[in-house]
């Protein structure tokens, strides 16, 4: 091999030209957005830092997750694991290799450490975001795994089924979890390709999930995108810029567990696999889509009036009871009913195929961070399984929860207080 | 299982919408030019109601209805006596635009925006000029909308009434243990559920209470389960995981339960005078495409009847209901849109025939007996309707 090594962040400065032109057409292509809004987004997302990355970063568009249990029984081996992912985290979000070698530039008769599909391409704004699930800290026959049991944080349990749920276990729970969001989706399956890859023999793939076409807005230099239902999605997220919101809603507080002081500025992540029954919603009259979700399906709008950001008037009559339904989506997860909670919503659009009487495998896979499930999640999913409109059109076929733990310093290792603190 | 929002509040409505709708689908006749005369615009203000024309050519008329002002609004299109209303829009929040699309003959109007929805409203004359390419509107219209109601109205009645006569019967078989003439009347008694079962739905509080299947019920936040798909579970207990079969005392508790909540159910069916219930002709339209969409979602699936399979009972059954609300608004249809009427007769024609072949005997094959294949072919004649069917309620009320 000559010349200088190959490798993607060797390509940064062409790559992030071409990121730049991209960003424009991308801009071009949304409707007349407020030219303020659309900030130049960063090349690539350093991974160290107070708080994991791909929480409040603003939201790619393409995702990977991946949820995996661990098959060692050896913590030491574990441990070993976080580091080596740890390491090629940190180099895959700088738009390097999963190893230090890399694709091209090791030995010819042994594989690379890198697989190479990202070799030419910019870092693609990937951020990798690790999670621990329930299963980490003692098993189903309630065994401690690893020593970790007194450290299981107390709202750190399996989610309980929902009214209307069709649970597949096989798309639900897992140990462990990794979030690759990236601008290109090659960018972030080459991440979880290569983490999975190194983890084997450590860990197995439970379940992952691909997504396009992000469904929140979790920065104000974003505009608000649509999921499949054509709607625009994620107006009342919060957002990166409401730091008093975060700490009130996504982060975990020095107060709020005991034991589990290792996850204090970390989260909990929820996801849920929610399957529309898009050939059913696109046969619904307009009126009836916009009642459903309480919204206009054009600017996005509450029925109340106004324009996308203005705040629902729930009071406001119309001519046959209040004009936004009691049952329309935006009413029944509002936190104005819902004691006020907020959650920082991440998900993504699917499209898995088709299924097999020939309708769209398709949906919303719904990721949202905060700070304790049992107030910021359970009842808000609850109320919406018992009272919104939407629920005909929808169908709850995975989900899982894990605790997402703070930000990794330069030298340590992600979730380094879990195991050492 | 869920209550339709569309059919409630449209049944809770004692006007009915004349030939109106706030759909783009209306066909607009004409080349571009006279389109555009067609095409109007309001702006409804707190004090005043500005059109951008005082007249149009006959034919299918738009208005873009913007609300300029603070208050929900409304628009109407009103009859030359000023009472008939002719064509309406509702709720139309604050800075916000609906469209009303309506067939309007040559003559004499008036226009209104209401702002808070009260009162006379801001009226002005307005005026339908002559044209060549305008659509005859049927005098006999109203005939046909007030018989397809009535007739609607007797169907629910009567199947109300069967559902509570079968009811009573399988009830008194559950609760005195003869197991196999409860199993052979369940599939039965509840075609008259499933036949009428946008209607029931639209009962937000007995609907859950009466046919919530397992899965829809959220145990760990304490909800109960009870009516059809309890008793279905412990009739056909084989493919429940340790089933406890319920003692004597449960099952009269179970279903005596049931049958309390049909008879009062058939009550507010049956009733007269100022709590009668009335069903639009949107209703009737929506019904028919409501329980086509309750084919999709859940019978085509094996959710309904999880534990007795006799889903296909259940699908002709709504599949029933859909056509004799289709057949009753079939005369209005033929005369707004014929080709829709011709091909929504053969789609239905078309979804019987694959039906039938699934049956046996009085009833049907179960449905753990169908084959990936055959629940396809059942898939693509639903979709084949259903998507047509969706425009019904646009087409007979433009």
């Amino acid at each position: 091999m000559t010349g200088g090594r190959l490798s993607r962040r060797g390509l940064l400065g062409g790559g992030a030209a071409a990121a730049g032109v991209a960003g424009a057409f991308a801009a071009g292509r949304l409707a007349a957005p407020d030219p303020e809004r659309v900030a130049a987004p960063a090349a690539s997302y350093p991974f160290h830092g107070e708080r994991q990355a791909g929480i409040v970063t603003p939201a790619q568009d393409r995702l990977h997750f991946v949820a995996l249990d661990v098959t060692t029984e050896d913590r030491d081996e574990l441990v070993a694991l976080l580091k080596a992912w740890t390491d090629a985290a940190a180099r895959m979000t700088g738009g390097g290799s999963a190893g230090p070698v890399g694709a091209v530039d090791g030995p010819g008769n042994a594989p690379p450490d890198d697989t190479g599909e990202a070799l030419d391409l910019p870092p693609g704004r990937l951020t990798i975001t690790f999670g621990f699930g329930p299963g980490l800290f003692v098993d189903a026959d309630g065994k401690d795994r690893f020593g970790l049991a007194e450290r299981r944080p107390e709202a750190l349990e399996r989610l309980p089924r929902f009214s209307a749920d069709v649970l597949d276990p096989a798309r639900s729970d897992g140990d462990l979890c990794i979030q690759a969001c990236a601008d290109d989706p090659q960018v972030a399956v080459h991440a979880i390709r290569n983490l999975v890859r190194i983890g084997f023999g450590t860990t197995t793939v439970r379940w992952s999930q691909l997504g396009f076409g992000r469904t929140s807005t979790t920065s104000t230099s974003q505009s608000t995108p649509r999921n499949l239902f054509g709607f625009k999605d994620g107006t009342a997220n919060i957002k990166a810029e409401e730091t008093e919101a975060l700490d009130q809603h996504v982060w975990v507080g020095a107060q709020d567990d005991a034991k589990a002081a290792w996850l204090v500025g970390g989260s909990y992540l929820v996801t849920r696999r929610i399957n529309m029954t898009i050939e059913v919603w696109d046969r619904q009259s307009l009126d009836a889509q916009e009642q459903f979700i309480g919204r206009t399906k054009g600017t996005g709008a509450p029925l109340s009036g106004g324009e996308e950001m203005t705040e629902p008037d729930f009071s406001m009559q119309g001519s046959a009871g209040p004009i936004i339904p009691v049952d329309s989506h935006v009413r029944v997860v509002h936190p104005d009913t819902n004691d006020g909670v907020r959650i920082l919503r991440r998900g993504y659009n699917f499209v898995d195929g088709s299924n097999d009487v020939g309708g769209l495998d398709a949906g919303l896979f719904f990721i949202a961070y905060l700070r304790d499930p049992r107030t910021h999640f359970i009842p808000l999913q609850r109320a919406m399984s018992k009272s919104d409109a939407l629920m005909e059109y929808l169908r709850f076929t995975g989900q899982a929860l894990f605790a997402v733990p703070p930000g990794v310093g330069e030298g340590e290792y992600v979730g380094q207080a879990l195991f050492e603190g | 299982m869920r209550i339709k929002t569309l059919l409630a509040s449209a049944a809770a409505l004692a006007v009915v919408p004349m030939l109106s709708a706030c759909t783009e689908n209306a066909s607009s006749g004409g080349g571009d030019a006279k389109a555009d005369a067609r095409a109007l615009t309001v702006g409804s203000s707190a004090d005043a109601c500005e059109l951008s024309a005082t007249e149009a050519p006959a034919g299918t008329l738009s208005f873009d209805v913007t609300n300029t002002g603070s208050d929900v609004t409304e628009f109407y299109l009103l009859g030359s006596d000023g009472l008939r209303i002719v064509g309406e829009v509702e709720n139309i929040g604050p800075n916000l635009t609906k469209k009303l699309t309506v067939n309007a003959p040559e003559g004499d109007y008036f226009t209104a925006c209401k702002p808070g929805m009260v009162g006379e409203g801001i009226r002005a004359a307005f005026k339908v000029t002559h044209s060549e390419d305008e659509q005859a509107v049927s005098a006999s219209d109203q005939e046909l909308i007030d018989q397809a109601q009535t007739n609607y109205r007797a169907y629910v009645q009567d199947q109300s009434a069967q559902l509570l006569v079968k009811t009573k019967e399988f009830v008194q078989l559950y609760e005195g243990g003869k197991d196999d003439e409860a199993r052979a009347l369940y599939p039965v008694a509840r075609e008259h559920w499933e036949r009428i079962e946008t209607v029931a739905e639209s009962f937000g509080d007995l609907d859950p209470l009466t046919d919530a299947r397992e899965a829809d019920v959220d145990f760990a936040a304490g909800e109960k389960w009870t009516g059809w798909h309890r008793i279905e579970k412990d009739l056909w207990p084989q493919d429940a995981k340790g089933y406890t079969a319920l003692t004597s005392a449960e099952r009269t508790t179970y279903g005596d339960d049931l049958l309390a909540n049909v008879t009062e159910l058939d009550g507010r069916i049956q009733a007269t005078g100022s709590d009668a219930l009335t069903y639009p002709i949107d209703a009737i339209a929506n019904g028919s495409i409501g329980l086509l969409e309750e084919v999709a979602n859940g019978k085509i699936t094996g959710e309904e009847e999880a534990w007795s399979h006799t889903d296909l009972w259940d699908f002709q059954a709504n599949v029933d209901g859909a056509r004799v609300a289709y057949e009753g608004v079939q005369g209005l249809l033929e005369g707004k849109d014929p080709e829709l009427a011709k091909e929504l007769t053969a789609k239905f024609a078309a979804l019987q025939s694959v039906l039938d072949q699934y049956r046996d005997g009085d009833g049907f094959v179960l449905y753990t007996d169908l084959t990936p294949a055959d629940t396809k072919k059942m898939t693509d004649a639903v979709n084949a309707l259903s998507e047509p069917l969706s425009k019904l309620t646009a087409a007979v009320t433009s």
